[in-house]
């Protein structure tokens, strides 16, 4: 009998937080922001994560560089020729492809331009095969192919295309006392930025124009999933036998790797900051509603008057806060799902945030307008009928 | 009890009805500080009366009407409203004999500003466990009986205080309680309002509803049947108009 149902308790939770819209709203807009913050932290960084894990999946975590280490006295050494076919013949070893690069030749727009004003372009004689191991891309023209890996043709890294000015493929440089014709043009290396900054030319090319001894100066390696570890362990007694010393390994993937848990950490540092916001709106609710419980001591008289139990005023004070709390909560949730989706417009991102975090941030903020109104509840459910009719 | 929910007890107005709606036998209500409200009051309000209680104020009789609408407790004594024993009753049965039994009418009309006409009648009928739509239903016909079935939909603010009161009248005898208390019904109307109300009370009485009325005014309280006086926290003098008039 003295329980309401849900739609009474609705009703006239909904009504008592019409009496001041503007409280109302700006104690919604407490919550609103905590969790606006929340759901933004969380959507950013999931779409940021989902990013770097596309990517890791498109590069693959499998690639290996092997590179010569300094000698004993500090001397830049070089990989021998053989090492490329020694290491593709490891057991889980997929695919290798060496590079090595050119340190004495420079690369210039024409003959024209002063020896030694190389834009820091370096030259680098690949494997035709360097471009399915790194599985890069091209923004124009082709790669080597076996018809021209022979004759003088470059392909073009990023950066390297961007410093000398080269746009379209079919530009001639000027390598080595010769020209040499622009065949195509990289997009970024995610695995292997040193090549952004390089002019790559076929290493048959390379021995026939440019000099090259066959020396190499990198090894790119894709091995089985699982087994990268133990491809490692035989690694440097493969490609350089008699100086296994000298031989380094790194595994490109692993900056990205790092940067996914570094994410980690600055997200759950964000999502702390935010439910500090949160816990300062659910202290400016519960203020206002002790307010509101003052100001209708009458209101709280009459309907005790009407048959109200203390039972029902405690659920309506209960019921208003957690109603006001909730709004807040859902407007945050929206208004953060908006900001990621306009992020991650801006980065050119997906944008990943499950509905559950919505779901889940309306539900926390109707928890905290509950606990918010706790205290502001019991304090109207114990007012004296008669006290509060007289109080005005 | 539940004869009172089905309908008013039948009326008898020349005879009085055996029962008492209202039974309280030497009622005291010390306030703390030693104020010493009421001091030993006893009376009987029956089915169908007209009974005004009379005194200046701090006489102490808004604390009888407090104490006969269980919104307080005597410091002693006892109160029987349609046979219970209210002293022994939980926070939750006087809550429900409120929503059920007892219709209260201040004089500050105590309308909400935030609801139309009919929903603060509607109002009346929240804790007595009505459905909504039964709510606005009696809500709507009571507010007919009072002449206001053309307010239904306007705001309190925009009432004249007469039809204010009248509102505050249709909710309290919304749920058709066996009892209705008016503090001062007439205390912020002009005398032509107030005769309106007075006149209505009056045929609520006669419908069978024990009606107490509260006030300073000896002209209202000359248009009761049954006067009470209170001065100083006692029963000073009680007496019965045969008819109307005469102070």
């Amino acid at each position: 009998m003295a329980r309401l149902s849900p739609a009474d308790i609705a009703r006239v939770a909904s009504r008592g937080l019409r009496g001041h819209p503007l409280r109302f709203s700006l104690s919604a807009l407490g919550i609103a922001i905590g969790v606006a913050a929340m759901v933004a932290v969380v959507g950013i960084t999931q779409s940021s994560r989902a990013q770097l894990d596309d990517l890791l999946s498109q590069l693959g975590t499998n690639l290996l560089r092997v590179y010569p280490a300094p000698d004993l006295q500090g001397r830049q050494t070089r990989l021998p020729t053989e090492a490329v076919s020694m290491l593709g013949r490891i057991g889980p070893v997929t695919a290798a492809s060496g590079t090595g690069e050119l340190p004495d030749v420079g690369v210039y727009r024409s003959p024209y331009v002063p020896s030694g004003k190389t834009s820091s372009v370096a030259l680098q004689a690949v494997d035709p095969s360097l471009l399915t191991t790194l599985r890069g891309t091209l923004t124009g023209g082709h790669w080597f192919t076996t018809a021209n890996q022979a004759v003088p043709t470059v392909v073009l890294g990023s950066d390297a295309a961007e410093r000398l000015g080269v746009h379209t493929p079919g530009t001639r440089l000027w390598i080595d006392a010769q020209w040499w014709v622009v065949v195509g043009i990289l997009d970024p290396l995610r695995l292997a930025p040193s090549l952004d900054a390089a002019a790559l030319v076929p290493i048959p090319a390379a021995r026939t124009y440019a000099g090259f001894d066959g020396t190499l100066t990198g090894v790119y390696l894709r091995t089985d999933e699982h087994q990268v570890m133990s491809v490692t362990g035989v690694i440097p007694r493969t490609a350089s036998p008699e100086h296994p010393d000298q031989v380094g390994i790194a595994r490109p993937s692993d900056a990205l790797t790092a940067q996914l848990t570094a994410n980690d950490t600055l997200n759950r540092l964000l999502i702390g900051l935010a439910a500090i916001g949160l816990l300062v709106g659910g202290i400016g609710i519960s203020n206002t509603m002790i307010i509101a419980v003052i100001e209708r001591r009458p209101e709280i008289g009459l309907r005790r008057a009407l048959g109200a139990t203390r039972g029902n005023i405690a659920a309506q004070f209960l019921s208003e806060s957690a109603l006001m709390s909730a709004t807040g909560g859902l407007a945050g949730a929206l208004l953060g799902y908006a900001v990621t989706l306009v992020y991650a417009h801006v980065q050119a991102w997906g944008t990943s945030l499950p509905l559950w975090v919505g779901a889940a941030a309306v539900l926390l903020t109707a928890l905290v307008g509950t606990v918010a109104g706790l205290y502001p509840a019991i304090r109207a459910s114990r007012e004296s009928p008669t006290h509060a009719l007289a109080s005005i | 009890m539940s004869d009172v929910l089905g309908g008013p007890v039948p009326p008898t107005p020349c005879e009085r009805p055996a029962t008492a709606v209202v039974e309280c036998h030497d009622l005291v209500k010390t306030y703390p500080g030693d104020v010493r409200a009421l001091r030993g009051v006893s009376l009987r309000v029956h089915a169908g009366d007209l009974t005004a209680i009379l005194g200046p104020s701090g006489s102490g009789k808004t604390t009888l009407l407090q104490l006969l609408g269980t919104l307080d407790r005597p410091t002693s004594g006892s109160i029987r409203i349609s046979g219970t024993d209210i002293s022994q009753l939980s926070d939750r049965a006087l809550s429900r004999l409120r929503a059920e039994q007892i219709g209260f009418v201040f004089q500050q009309f105590h309308l909400s500003p935030l609801m139309n006409v009919l929903d603060n009648v509607a109002e009346g009928l929240l804790y007595a466990g009505v459905g909504h739509r039964q709510r606005q239903q009696r809500a709507a016909l009571a507010l007919e009986r009072l002449g206001l079935g053309h307010r239904l939909t306007h705001r309190p603010a925009a009432l004249s205080g007469g039809e204010r009161q009248r509102v505050a009248i249709a909710r309290a005898i919304v749920g058709r309680p066996a009892l209705v208390l008016a503090d001062e019904p007439t205390g912020n109307l002009d005398t032509a309002n107030g005769e309106v109300v007075v006149d209505f009370l009056r045929d609520l009485a006669a419908d069978g509803t024990a009606v107490v009325v509260i006030t300073h005014d000896p002209e209202i309280a000359s248009a009761m049947d049954h006067r009470i006086e209170v001065r100083d926290g006692r029963l000073v003098e009680s007496a019965t108009n045969v008819t109307a008039g005469g102070a």
